[in-house]
């Protein structure tokens, strides 16, 4: 009979019993991530699990702790340089503010982490710049840490491996920021020359002057997929030019095709790749890290 | 001296200033241009070549924006390929080999922007060069005659000497760039152009420059033989050095600048 089930169907959710005996999904469920390949949402848990590639294969950005973790031996890690931290030469507007907004939210000092690390037992220099830290964009301070970590590359003829991810040279530091290019690219030649192994992982986004000097400057370049990797802005290239850019222009994927990468390594198998690298090319007299 | 730091801009970017040709025309003479990077092109914004300086040869390289409309775009306003950065490269090398000095003339707002340029790799060129300008095997001067526009200006500064013309400017991006990348608003451009302290001056007093060129009477011929006296002086000390020595206070030159602060 439909009348009496018209008269006692609910009208509201406190009919029901009220919104607490509803299923709460919304507080209970696991924070998640929405991939921006494959449009899926991925539990952060699943995320990090898998190293922050979401399953469809798509590489999130890492910050440095997180990259340690599945790179280096447990417990191998020696952080150097740690005490050079950024200070702000041309007193620059918002500068020395945004700094200390970003050492909190980072929870990192600088935007890159430098130290000696063992890698399957291969013993290594290892730098890994910080997305989080102003998306790793290189003012005296990193300049500063990268070179004396190829200078101490040096004294100990150890290989060096970087994780590159950088927005380019950091504006607030004016010239300080772009001579450190070419302070780099010195320290670099000079542990490059005296037959030491060093390999850049270009990882998204990998622009500007740190592309322009210590990034393209590997014996070994290898990239994760998808990552965008370029000079200019494609932004900015697009304004210029008036042209639509090429698909995959600037990514991982269109470096290869043109011949500035070596290859492109999943995040799953960098690590033993790393190491076989480190083994061919290890130093006579290299120490142990 | 109370002029604005986006005034200094407005004099280094004007079209009216003599441009790398004509410094090159001006300082040395039997210019002998050498085409080409071997590789792909050549670029037409970047010249090099045989020269003399004094009697002395030397291998000259210079950035050229170009006078007229037509020239400008010929030599895409002066802002280098990847292929302009690898011939300066060959010809550098070259040097190298047969032991000339090198001298480097550079007005660019940056190296050039787009699509083909990120194809034949912008960024691996200027990088190659900063790594092989630091152990080249003979002594290198740079002058900053105008725009030292960031990386591409860098990518023919990696020198023993860096001088700049007193209106030049020298800046790791500009301050166009800068205003809209901070405050979404490239009008601020003069505001920018004043902190990002890119004046020969400036740089003098952060020990990114040597010298700095007065520019009275600039472009007439007694303003180049002063500063072709003033090359042919430092290249005779520069060459009368032992080659160690020059790549170690080379290397030193740029090792030092910075401004960390250690906790």
């Amino acid at each position: 009979m439909p009348f009496p089930k018209f008269i006692f169907q609910p009208r509201n959710e406190l009919e029901q019993g009220g919104r607490s005996a509803a299923p709460v999904q919304s507080d209970e469920r696991e924070p998640e991530k929405t991939c921006p390949n494959c449009h899926k949402a991925v539990p952060l848990s699943r995320l990090w699990a898998n190293r922050n590639v979401c399953s469809c294969g798509y590489h999130f950005r890492m910050g440095v702790r997180a990259r340690l973790r599945y790179l280096a031996d447990k417990d191998s890690f020696t952080e150097l340089f740690g005490e050079v931290g950024s200070g702000d030469p041309l007193e620059f507007p918002g500068y020395a503010d945004k700094l200390e907004m970003t050492r909190t939210s980072s929870r990192e000092e600088e935007a890159v982490l430098c130290g000696t690390v063992r890698i399957e037992g291969q013993p290594c220099c290892l730098f890994l710049m910080e997305p989080y830290f102003m998306m790793g964009s290189m003012g005296s301070a990193v300049g500063e840490r990268i070179t004396r970590l190829f200078e101490y590359a040096l004294e100990h003829r150890l290989s060096v491996v970087g994780f590159t991810v950088s927005g380019g040279a950091r504006m607030q530091e004016g010239l300080y920021s772009l001579m450190q290019m070419a302070k780099t690219s010195g320290a670099v030649k000079r542990h490059s020359d005296a037959g030491l192994f060093y390999l850049t992982v270009l990882t998204d986004p990998t622009t500007g002057g740190v592309t322009a000097s210590f990034a393209m400057e590997g014996d070994i370049i290898l990239a994760e997929p998808g990552a965008t990797v370029g000079f200019a802005g494609a932004r900015v290239i697009e304004q210029t030019t008036r042209k639509a850019l090429p698909k995959g222009f600037q990514t991982a994927e269109f470096l290869l095709e043109h011949g500035f990468v070596d290859a492109i390594v999943p995040r799953s198998e960098q690590r033993a790749l790393i190491a076989r690298l480190l083994r061919v090319h290890a130093a006579e007299g290299g120490e142990d890290a | 001296m109370n002029r604005s730091a986006y005034e200094t801009v407005k004099l280094a970017r004007s079209n009216r200033r003599p441009t790398g040709l004509d410094f090159l025309h001006g300082v040395f003479t039997d210019f002998f241009e050498l085409h080409g990077d071997r590789r792909f092109g050549d670029d037409a914004s970047v010249v090099g070549g045989l020269a003399e300086l004094e009697g002395k040869n030397v291998t000259v390289i210079a950035i050229e924006k170009g006078h007229s409309i037509r020239e400008r775009m010929l030599r895409s306003f002066g802002a280098p390929q990847p292929e302009g950065y690898r011939k300066a490269l060959r010809l550098m090398k070259q040097a190298e080999k047969f032991h000339r000095p090198v001298i480097c003339l550079i007005d660019t707002s940056g190296a050039y922007c787009g699509i083909g340029a990120e194809e034949r790799g912008q960024g691996q060129a200027i990088a190659e060069n900063l790594m092989e300008m630091m152990t080249l095997r003979t002594p290198v001067i740079s002058l900053l005659i105008g725009e030292g526009g960031s990386g591409g200006a860098l990518a023919l500064a990696v020198a023993d000497r860096v001088w700049m013309l007193e209106d030049a400017i020298y800046s790791v991006i500009s301050p166009e760039g800068c205003a809209s990348i901070l405050w979404k608003d490239a009008k601020r451009a003069p505001e920018a152009a004043q902190q990002l302290k890119l004046t020969a001056q400036d740089a003098l007093a952060g020990g990114m420059i040597e010298r700095i060129i007065p520019e009275e009477g600039l472009g007439k011929p007694e303003f180049y033989e002063s500063l072709r006296h003033e090359l042919s002086a430092e290249l005779a000390g520069l060459l009368a050095m032992d080659v160690q020595a020059l790549l170690e206070a080379r290397y030193q030159r740029f090792r030092r600048i910075g401004k960390e602060r250690e906790a």
